[in-house]
């Protein structure tokens, strides 16, 4: 019996032997991606099994923590001032996860970072918790205070940045919502979520990042440095070649102004203070479309920015048509952009034609506070010549001082901007969006610009203006940035 | 005409019995989980836990009591066994205790704490295996009672079906206030009696008298009888009880203990083919079954809705544990709930605290075991000893192979527990029953051969001129 008793000894090995096979092939080779599998419970445990580091804005943290009594997550994302924060923070939720800045930087915050292995390693060793590092800001509180007040119970959106280093300074959305009411997995907060998802408002959506919309006649800054920088003009005190009324080419429709303006071959000066249609859309129809995408695509159209937060790409079309292009150049027809990209328009400007890329994060700091990285200015692109830039300036000045925006006028202040008022919707039924773009200058260069934009006011109809609505919100957010 | 050979110029020097390797074995035995009980303490509450000294005694008087009855009766028998079953037995205790600790798996619903219970049923398990060792004075005894085992196995398989199915699967005969046993555990070990009984008759007709077909060997019409017999019980089991496990456990003991008594290979052929197709059958029919082989495939279905199925929760309890594990008390099996956490899916704790090297720990110790099970069957001089420690030992390695392989998704998940490991009273006081006919048989096969009685024959030889 001793021959096939040996082989099923050697059979019951192979069984043994076969398990720890498959052990090895569970717990080694896919076990990082068990681990790791979003799906996996542990992964949130843990992420809460500690506080996360904080969110920092000019010294002082807008994010916090709370100790919970449940047993799977310890700890429990708070926030201060939420609703005015929620576009910079985003949220970290115990069941829903997490966005903007917490979702970028979540690496960080957790203290899980590669850069942060050597704290790791001392915190296990010396038996302390795991901690999470910090994320700093650029960002101006009270600039966002005045954004986010300014803009109060209306719908819409603030993005202030610093023109001569990129830095961001204000990102206002509104609606809002508070971070902190869906923070965990209570029925409360998941009440509080199926209401912020089902609204229809969209509390949630980053209006200032990540929702374009038509930016009306603040488009034609750009326009207008296409149309200096290319040669078609050399002065903005010279008449410009703009017949009126206006026929778009190739059809019968004719383009309208605001209104009986005095836009008949007007200069450029006059035709931006008072916003003539005809005589941009003109212009940018003589340019043509290579030189206005061309031009576009300097100013950033066109393209998504990592500031770390992923934002929406703003749109200039490729393949349009001439009367296209000439509606396009008054930032109707395809044309859409951000509040930040706006808010880039005018800082290349402010700061001579020179774009710095934009970005909100200062330092990320280890929980020793050791920088563990520092971001520092970076050009993104030069937008136009320093001449171009210098002649728009001299523009966008006198809309302030006696034009459309004079509504944005600081004293003592040298301040540059350009109203819209953007047509939407089917027939333009839609209520127009007001926007305000603009920047201050000071005998050291200028320290913000701004873009505002306003959906759809608690206004009548005429009365939505750029100049208006959106203005004077401008206004407080460049005061709050200056210190007046 | 051997006189040679049948000499006492050579007097037997009584070969090394082992119990002192076994006492020193048996220290660590107990001396691991205790550690590891001491581990659990500080890691979920940052003390050691209060009944430490009380545990740690009543292991290691339990230890020590079974070691002594061994020692005096059983005095050639295996020292490995006792040592192994001590450490997997104190190991599952730490384990329970451990999950007794996680309040979501700790319910009243669930039976709250399980440790004390388990604790009980194992002090029972070593008196019963004291008693085995202390009252089976040779395992042939158990030869008479062949046809009465075949009997009761039968009884114990049948039993459950009258009694309402617990989780899908009808494994259990419940008496209402006093609790619920699992007979199939025994059922195990008489099966091996009866089958061991049956076939040391029967084997020379089963190996001898069969036709040649296409180089295997048939068997006859009425020797096929009782395999068939055997079979469609399997089937049975599989069809009304739910239990894919216990079929492949049975018939698996079945085919191992015909062909290790027929010696031939085509009965191994025909017990695939058998039991392939029964499985297929069945497998296609049962619901319960097609659950189960859908999750083996895909384990994380119904992961992205928010479902995640329990074959789901215990990749990702494996997975998390890593090569090294979290430690004991740090990691989140409680996740896979319910109340199999802490029986049928006790491996996965291991994986996730104890990792990739506690896992293989454990599946060796349970090969060392099956293997110290096998070299007692090779050892045995007598054709029943032969076939019950080879029935026994492979039982218990297709038991381990269709739990762990169940677990960790080898093969498709069914409801049985890891021996020792797993809270259930019955199945530790089964296996422990197991270890006490091992070891009985391991004692009879290392006893050294009596010392021949001096005969005339072997005085020195003389030349005798006729």
């Amino acid at each position: 019996m001793n021959k096939p008793l040996r082989r099923v000894a050697i059979f019951c090995g192979l069984l043994i032997f076969s398990l720890l096979i498959r052990d090895n092939w569970l717990q080694f080779v896919d076990g990082d991606s068990l681990k790791n599998d979003p799906h996996n419970r542990r992964v949130l445990i843990n992420e809460y099994a500690k506080p996360r580091g904080d969110i920092i804005v000019g010294g002082k943290a807008v994010t916090g923590h709370k100790t919970t009594g449940d047993s799977d997550f310890q700890y429990e994302r708070t926030y201060t001032d939420g609703a005015e924060w929620a576009p910079v923070t985003g949220f970290a939720s115990q069941v829903y996860g997490t966005t903007l800045l917490e979702g970028v930087e979540d690496k960080i915050l957790t203290g899980d970072d590669d850069r942060l292995f050597f704290n790791r390693t001392i915190d296990m060793l010396t038996g302390k918790q795991q901690q999470g590092g910090d994320v700093v800001t650029t960002l101006n509180s009270k600039a966002q205070d005045a954004a986010f007040k300014g803009l109060g119970d209306k719908k819409g959106a603030v993005a202030a940045i610093n023109p001569q280093t990129g830095a961001i300074l204000a990102l206002a959305s509104t609606p809002s919502y508070d971070p902190s009411t869906i923070a965990d997995g209570s029925a409360k907060d998941s009440k509080a979520w199926s209401a912020l998802q089902a609204d229809k408002n969209q509390p949630m959506l980053n209006r200032a990042l990540r929702q374009t919309y038509p930016p009306g006649s603040t488009f034609k800054i750009v326009t207008a440095a296409a149309a200096l920088d290319n040669g078609l003009y050399s002065s903005i005190d010279e008449p410009t070649d703009s017949p009126l009324p206006y026929t778009l080419p190739g059809t019968t429709t004719t383009l309208n102004n605001e209104g009986p303006l005095p836009c008949h071959n007007a200069t450029l000066k006059v035709a931006l203070e008072v916003s003539c249609n005809t005589v941009f859309g003109h212009m940018g129809a003589q340019l043509g479309q290579a030189k206005m995408l061309a031009q576009a695509d300097k100013f950033g159209f066109n393209k998504s920015l990592d500031i770390p937060v992923r934002t929406v790409a703003s749109n200039f079309s490729n393949g349009m048509n001439s009367s296209q292009v000439a509606l396009s150049s008054i930032g109707q027809f395809n044309t859409a952009a951000t509040p930040l990209q706006m808010a880039m328009v005018a800082g290349a400007v402010a700061n001579n034609g020179k774009l710095m890329t934009p970005y909100m994060v200062d330092q990320l700091r280890a929980p020793n506070l050791n920088v563990v990285q520092e971001n520092s200015p970076k050009e993104l692109d030069q937008a136009m010549t320093p001449q171009t830039a210098q002649k728009i300036q001299g523009m966008m000045e006198a809309v302030v001082s006696g034009g459309t925006g004079t509504m944005a006028q600081i004293p003592g202040v040298t301040v540059g901007g350009k109203t819209g008022t953007a047509q939407h919707g089917e027939n333009n039924s839609g209520l127009p969006y007001a926007w305000f773009i603009s920047y201050a200058k000071t005998a050291q260069g200028s320290p913000v610009a701004v873009a505002v934009v306003v959906e759809d006011g608690n206004a009548n109809r005429e009365e939505i203006s750029g100049g208006g609505l959106a203005a004077p919100i401008a206004k407080s957010v460049m005061e709050a940035v200056l210190n007046k | 005409m051997s006189s040679a050979s049948n000499t006492t110029t050579i007097s037997p020097v009584g070969a090394p019995n082992r119990r002192n390797t076994e006492l020193a074995l048996l220290l660590f035995a107990v001396a691991i989980p205790l550690l590891a009980y001491a581990n659990v303490g500080l890691a979920k509450h940052g003390s050691v836990p209060a009944g430490m000294l009380g545990y740690g005694l009543g292991m290691g008087g339990f230890a020590l009591v079974a070691h002594l009855v061994v020692r005096k009766f059983a005095p050639y028998a295996d020292p490995l066994m006792l040592p192994i079953a001590t450490l997997l037995n104190g190991l599952g205790l730490v384990l329970i205790y451990r999950l007794d600790q996680e309040p979501s798996v700790t319910t009243p619903a669930l039976g709250g704490p399980r440790a004390p219970g388990q604790l009980l049923w194992s002090g029972l398990a070593v008196l019963l295996f004291i008693a085995v060792i202390v009252f089976l004075k040779d395992h042939r005894i158990l030869n008479r009672y062949t046809y009465i085992s075949g009997a009761a196995a039968l009884l114990l398989l049948i039993a459950p079906m009258f009694f309402p199915a617990v989780n899908g699967s009808r494994l259990w005969i419940v008496i209402p206030g006093v609790g619920s046993i699992q007979p199939g555990e025994f059922a195990k070990i008489v099966l091996a009696v009866f089958f061991s009984g049956y076939l040391m008759v029967k084997r020379d007709a089963l190996a001898l008298a069969s036709r040649r077909f296409m180089g295997m060997y048939l068997p006859r019409g009425r020797d096929l009888g009782p395999i068939l017999v055997i079979w469609a019980v399997s089937m049975g089991i599989l069809i009304v009880e739910t239990d894919l496990g216990s079929t492949l456990l049975y018939f698996g003991l079945f085919v191992v203990m015909l062909y290790v008594a027929t010696e031939r290979t085509s009965w191994i052929v025909f017990g695939l083919l058998l039991a392939g197709g029964g499985a297929t059958v069945v497998g296609m029919t049962s619901s319960h079954v097609k659950v189960r082989i859908n999750e083996w495939l895909d384990p994380m279905q119904g992961v992205a809705q928010g479902l995640a199925s329990e074959a789901a929760q215990v990749r990702w309890s494996f997975g998390s544990g890593g090569v090294l594990g979290t430690g004991l008390g740090q990691g989140y099996s409680r996740l896979i709930g319910g109340i199999g956490v802490k029986s049928d899916y006790i491996l996965a704790t291991v994986g996730e605290e104890l990792g990739l090297a506690g896992v293989m720990a454990v599946l060796l110790l349970y090969g060392l075991l099956v293997e110290r099970g096998m070299r007692t069957a090779l050892a045995a001089r007598d054709p029943f000893g032969k076939l019950l420690a080879v029935g026994l030992s492979s039982a218990m390695a297709i038991q381990v192979f269709v739990v762990a392989g169940g677990v960790t998704g080898l093969i498709p998940l069914t409801g049985m527990t890891m021996p020792f490991l797993a809270q259930g009273g019955s199945s530790v006081v089964a296996n422990w029953a197991l270890v006490a006919i091992l070891l009985r048989i391991s004692d009879t096969a290392r006893r050294p051969a009596p010392a021949p009685a001096p005969s005339p024959d072997s005085e020195p030889t003389q030349v005798v001129r006729l």
